[in-house]
């Protein structure tokens, strides 16, 4: 397999799970096809019966990039983001993937940053961080940022993951890793990207990290409510006891 | 290990230490009832200087914002070429 693997060419999948992002999957994927030039790579956008119509977007896309870089593996309904991945892992043919989000918190301007560390450190992960010199985050209030802030040291403190940034989504997989990885994760949400990155860094593979800037377009904090800081705290005590 | 065991092991050391200094009394015994609230209220004191340096020192990019929204426009004009629907809905 090692010997294997140098000879190999090496190809990417990106997959993107959407769900109502007809506008932002077609912006996505032309700012990928402009950054990630001289790499084999494909896109797998995982639709989970998104009304809008995302769907005939992607087609449309296939029209103009090709087939064989855009691959449509729709589910019928919103089944979530974990089984989203499973599902997209599925249909890979690439011997590396990256996840990201389509909303363009993303930007596919960092892949090739990825792809250098990967090369330069043989990482099994590469993971962006938000926060260390060179990333950052754009459009959350101060109550957005306390929130981050606490729940970050309150995870480092008890769970020591060697990692700066554990909720973050932008990550690049060794293909073998992640399918290794995610059989083991069962949460959901933000503590499933924590438990992913805990239980890699707990198995001993090698991770890297990468700065990369996070811009939220979805102003408000609608997202972070009451219970979900609840979930969040089980979440922490859960990888607690179990890794 | 799971890792519980490790901060487990970790406090019962700790906890060891300080009984041992009870035991002997090294220092006197008023001062060393108190060791561990002072150990509690430091933790609690690290954490929220944890907080409070990552909240002023918080790496934000407001240029990246502006330069997301010129790629968006140069992705609507291209896109909008080649027959992909980008009108906004």
């Amino acid at each position: 397999m090692e010997q294997e693997k140098s000879e190999e060419k090496i190809k990417y999948s990106i997959i993107v799970p959407t769900y109502n992002e007809r506008l932002n999957i077609a912006l996505l994927v032309y700012l990928i096809f402009k950054h990630l030039r001289e790499v084999d790579f494909e896109v797998i956008v995982v639709d989970d019966g998104s009304p809008d119509g995302t769907q005939e977007v992607v087609k449309q896309l296939q029209q103009v990039y090709g087939e064989d870089h855009i691959l449509l593996r729709p589910r019928p309904r919103k089944l979530g983001l974990g089984t989203a991945y499973i599902h997209g892992l599925k249909h890979v043919s690439g011997n590396f993937i990256v996840i990201m989000d389509a909303d363009l918190s993303h930007h596919p301007k960092y892949l090739p940053n990825f792809i250098k560390k990967q090369l330069e450190t043989d990482a099994d992960i590469v993971t962006g961080t938000r926060y260390v010199k060179g990333g950052g985050v754009h459009g959350w209030n101060l109550m957005r940022k306390l929130t981050s802030r606490g729940a970050n040291v309150l995870a480092h403190t008890l769970l020591w993951p060697g990692v700066s940034d554990l909720t973050g989504s932008f990550r690049l997989y060794r293909k073998s890793v992640l399918e290794d990885v995610i059989s083991s994760c069962v949460s959901k949400g933000y503590v499933f990207q924590m438990e992913m990155i805990v239980r890699a860094s707990r198995k001993g593979y090698h991770i890297e990290e990468v700065p990369i800037t996070f811009v939220d377009r979805v102003f408000g904090t609608s997202k972070l409510g009451g219970s979900e800081i609840v979930e969040y705290l089980k979440g922490l005590l859960y990888l607690l006891v179990t890794t | 290990m799971k890792h519980v065991l490790k901060i487990l092991t970790l406090l019962v050391a700790i906890s060891a230490f300080w009984i041992g200094l009870l035991e002997t009394s090294l220092i006197p015994r008023s001062n060393a009832w108190l060791l561990p609230i002072y150990f509690v209220v430091s933790l609690g004191c690290y954490g929220l200087l944890m907080v409070g340096i990552g909240l002023t020192r918080f790496p934000t990019c407001p240029h990246e914002a502006l330069l997301l929204q010129q790629d968006i426009v140069e992705a609507k004009d291209f896109l909008m070429q080649k027959g992909v629907d980008v009108a906004s809905t």
